[in-house]
């Protein structure tokens, strides 16, 4: 089960947070900061899943931005590695440039309300 | 009033900001702007305001006081605002908040909306965030609008169910009957949030799993249509139609199948199709064999299947991507136990991972290597973990070092081998072994009786060198107390042996309380092993004396108590020095991994308990020996009766008393009774913090129940004080004739209000010629006060 979907930069800006568990909002910065953290000390050449406290982080990068994903150990690790990338793809599809372009993805935060843990992004 | 600003002006404005309290300080601003436009009640700009402060909160700020105003928003008429107004409702409010049940005669009108999209934005709420109340009252439209022909709908419908089964499991049956249809569609949404709504109600029920099971065919040719299919652009990625479905679908197979042979059966055509079809050049297909390979692990299959499933995993080991190799050490861990001789296959590659640089990676080849020694590989495998142990992360240290002992005490080839390893896993690990090592290490160092000289010299040359590891310091304290006069008289087999005179073993010792590195619990290790020299040395008591002397007004009271009762021992009861603080015997383990065995010591020894015991024993006349044999009838009692906690209490204390039956077979009681006393203490040291001699009571003089034939029985008789109506009998047998006495059997009857609870005899033959005696302890329970018990004794003897 996904327990949280993030979007940080590497300077530890966090341009999209959304969590389906409930987490006290000190705490959610407290567990953004040090998750960039584990994920910036990582090389290239490091596996993409990282175990903390008692759920697996799986993140990917893209250029400036990092892509995390916090489950727990009934989920297909590789399934959602591949799911942020077709989530990434489909942003790009939609906005064009995803990247760069954090505010047109914040302003339509509603499509992304719909990231339930499965979905079918493309409908 | 100015229009307040957009969301898109508002994010360009704190990106300017260039310090968090800059950030801060305009978010603060806005946050007043808007708070007074609520005021104001203000409904065309709402929508705007409440949109900034969602992004607020995302950015960690307090937004509480826009609950309301999403509740207003979803109550309005405009797409736009219910949209803001749900989303907002989503994230902001939850069941804790009161506010939550004033929506859900908003969501149950919008449930029944004419526009989809309406509906849709509801359906998301109420699976996102509905509580438990609200989840019983929507049930009933949720589940009309799961059979609905609008795939739009019916696929958020599914999730919805989902999140409502969750809340309140009772509602799943009135789920059941929609289901019936959910995999007849051929919209890959619908199929997809179907399968996770029948994954979620079988993980729930095992009668719905039952139930469930008819839809494995189904599954099966579903599975087979999308492998089987040509290219679709709707849904393909990477070259493989819908990975993200067939995914779900092989977990819900895996739970469908467990523990079910005809299903199993029926799922292994398509599982082996789809392990051989996929597409393994991508992370995509990559993922679908891992979910096959977990599948085929959990389901009963055939054994061709499973070797298919490990040689699968063996391939991805060897895969150059890090992710793969990960993957497959954590399913070859789950497997290791099940298939144990195929994973033994590719033992190697795993121990090559521990050279990984990857920490995730590292720590499951690590695990996966533990699981893997064996009697065979344990040489090789533990120098491979060795190295490992050197130069990992801390983080893995203590587990590694844990792991490395278990694996040596199960698979050691030799002792020597063993304590080599132990030696070497406490010089590079020390600070990180785990405290309740220490006592297991010295225990399996006093067992190997004959390495005890090659250990303390090892160990005292560790220690010289450096003394901050303070587990390898107790343990080299320890053995140094104990092994000492092997250290200097330098009789080694084993090794060149080292010239060590009392003194520097004295300089060694004294450094270690000294030094600010030592931790309390290893000063006091110290300064009873410089004790404990006193009767091994011969010319340094002097010194020892002074020591133990200046710590007697230690500020560590723990130091300061031991300092005082050892001064006491060397002024009062010099004469009981040497008995209390002989060698300790070969301990006996009553189980590996018990860590409140009574048998298990922290290698102290407490002979000032001893101290100031006595006097509470002063019946007995004050003679040395009566003394000293009142310790001991005390200490039969005490390790009976206290220890009731362990699942067996009666073995542990018959194996206990079965050591101070050796110890009487090493002479006869009355002529040597100084070497005999010294023992038992020790052992019963380790009763954790028992006051262990409070009970001693005499008062019943011992008789002699038998003596005919050459064979004499002795009845000692002590009552414990803690539990006055509970008396001991001691029995010691032993035998005059020329022939040992085999097969000696001792059964004792006692009336009927009473209970007797025999111990197991120290052992049944009595060699002859008064050579030995067996011991053997009765306790009688007496719930009445005093009266007579007769004791009835059957002696079988061949």
């Amino acid at each position: 089960m996904i327990k949280f979907f993030l979007m940080v930069n590497k300077q530890g800006q966090t341009r999209l947070s959304r969590y389906y568990e409930h987490v006290e909002i000190n705490k959610r910065t407290m567990l953004e900061a040090e998750v960039i953290k584990k994920c910036l000390s990582r090389s290239k050449d490091q596996c993409s899943f990282i175990e903390y406290k008692d759920f697996k982080l799986v993140y990917r990068q893209y250029a400036a931005l990092f892509v995390v994903v916090g489950i727990n150990e009934t989920e297909n690790e590789m399934a959602v590695y591949e799911l942020i990338h077709n989530f990434v793809e489909v942003l790009d599809k939609y906005f064009s440039r995803v990247v760069s372009e954090i505010l047109t993805l914040i302003r339509n935060i509603s499509y992304f309300s719909k990231l339930s843990y499965v979905s079918h992004l493309r409908e | 009033m100015p229009a307040p600003i957009r969301l898109r002006e508002l994010i360009r404005t704190i990106r300017t900001a260039r310090t968090q309290a800059e950030e801060r300080e305009m978010i603060q601003k806005e946050c007043a702007a808007i708070r007074s436009s609520f005021r104001e009640e203000d409904n065309t700009y709402r929508c705007r305001n409440v949109a900034k402060l969602l992004y607020m909160h995302m950015l960690g700020y307090p937004a509480h006081f826009g609950q309301l105003e999403c509740l207003k928003l979803i109550a309005s008429q405009k797409f736009t605002d219910k949209r803001i107004g749900y989303l907002g409702a989503m994230l902001l409010l939850d069941e804790r908040q009161d506010v939550h049940l004033l929506m859900t005669n908003c969501i149950k009108n919008d449930l029944n909306h004419s526009t989809q999209y309406v509906q849709g934005l509801a359906l998301c709420t109420l699976g996102c965030m509905g509580s438990s109340e609200m989840c019983r009252d929507l049930a009933g439209e949720v589940e009309k609008l799961l059979k609905t022909s609008n795939s739009y709908l019916r696929k958020k419908a599914a999730l919805c169910a989902v999140h409502v089964i969750r809340k309140v499991p009772e509602l799943m049956e009135m789920f059941l009957p929609a289901t019936k249809n959910l995999l007849n569609e051929k919209n890959h949404g619908v199929l997809h949030t179907s399968v996770v709504l029948l994954t979620e109600m079988c993980e729930r029920s095992p009668d719905m799993l039952a139930h469930f099971r008819k839809l494995v065919p189904q599954l099966v040719r579903i599975l087979k249509n999308l492998i089987m299919s040509g290219y679709s652009p709707e849904h393909d990625v990477s070259g493989i139609s819908d990975p993200f479905l067939q995914v779900r679908i092989l977990r819900l197979l895996r739970i469908l199948g467990r523990n079910d042979d005809d299903s199993s059966e029926a799922m292994n055509d398509i599982l082996a199709q789809v392990a051989t079809n996929t597409e393994t050049s991508k992370n995509v297909g990559n993922a679908i064999l891992y979910e096959t390979v977990l599948t085929i692990m959990d389901i009963k299959s055939e054994s061709g299947l499973r070797v298919l499933a490990i040689n699968i995993l063996g391939r991805f080991l060897l895969n150059n991507d890090k992710n793969i190799r990960y993957v497959a050490l954590t399913s070859l861990l789950k497997t290791v136990q099940t298939d144990h001789n195929a994973v033994q296959r590719h033992r190697s590659t795993i121990v090559d991972c521990l050279k990984d640089l990857d920490v995730s990676i590292k720590r499951r080849a690590m695990e996966l290597s533990f699981a893997l020694v064996n009697g065979n590989n344990v040489r090789g495998m533990m120098k491979e973990l060795l190295y490992f142990l050197d130069s990992c992360e801390p983080e893995f240290k203590a587990d590694c070092a844990s792991g490395i002992f278990l694996a040596a005490e199960k698979y050691a080839p030799s002792k020597r081998w063993h304590i080599d390893t132990i030696m070497r896993v406490l010089t590079t690990a020390g600070s990180y072994v785990r405290d309740d090592a220490v006592p297991n290490l010295i225990q399996l160092i006093t067992n190997s009786v004959e390495m005890h000289a090659y250990t303390v010299q090892r160990l005292y040359k560790a220690i010289l060198g450096d003394y901050s590891q303070q587990p390898l310091v107790q343990v080299a304290s320890w053995c140094i107390g104990e092994y000492g006069d092997l250290l200097v008289s330098g009789q080694c087999e084993e090794e060149e042996p080292i010239q060590a005179t009392e003194d520097e073993v004295l300089d060694i010792l004294e450094s270690v309380l000294i030094s600010n590195m030592s931790a309390s619990v290893t000063r006091g290790y110290a300064l009873t092993a410089i004790m404990k020299l006193s009767t091994r040395f011969t010319c340094t008591v002097n010194r020892i004396k002074k020591v133990v002397s200046i710590y007697g007004s230690s500020i560590d009271v723990e130091l300061q108590q031991r300092a005082v009762e050892y001064n006491a021992l060397f002024k009062k009861y010099d004469h009981m020095r040497p008995a209390l603080l002989e060698r300790m015997p070969v301990m006996e383990k009553v189980t590996t991994n018990g860590p409140t065995e009574i048998v298990q010591t922290n290698g102290e020894t407490e002979p000032a308990v001893l101290e100031t015991k006595p006097p509470p024993s002063g019946l007995q006349p004050a003679s040395q020996a009566n003394d000293l044999l009142d310790l001991l009838g005390g200490s039969d009692i005490t390790p009976v009766i206290p220890t009731a906690p362990t699942s067996k209490p009666a073995s542990a204390g018959g194996e206990l008393l079965d050591l101070l039956g050796d110890l009487n077979l090493t002479g006869s009681p009355v002529s040597a009774p100084v070497p005999q006393i010294a023992q038992p203490p020790f052992l019963l040291d380790g009763l954790s913090s028992q006051p262990l001699f409070n009970d001693i009571a005499a008062g019943i003089p011992s008789i002699t129940a038998y003596n005919k034939n050459g064979l004499k029985i002795d009845f000692t008789f002590e009552r414990s004080n803690t539990n006055p109506s509970v008396t001991v009998i001691t029995i010691q047998a032993s035998n005059s004739t020329e022939l040992d006495m085999t097969d000696f059997v001792f059964q004792a009857a006692v009336p009927k209000t009473f209970q007797l609870q025999l111990l197991s005899p120290s052992s049944s033959v009595i060699p002859a010629f008064n050579s030995g005696t067996i011991t053997q302890v009765i306790k009688v329970l007496n719930p009445q006060k005093p009266s007579e018990a007769g004791l009835k004794t059957v002696i079988q003897q061949t």
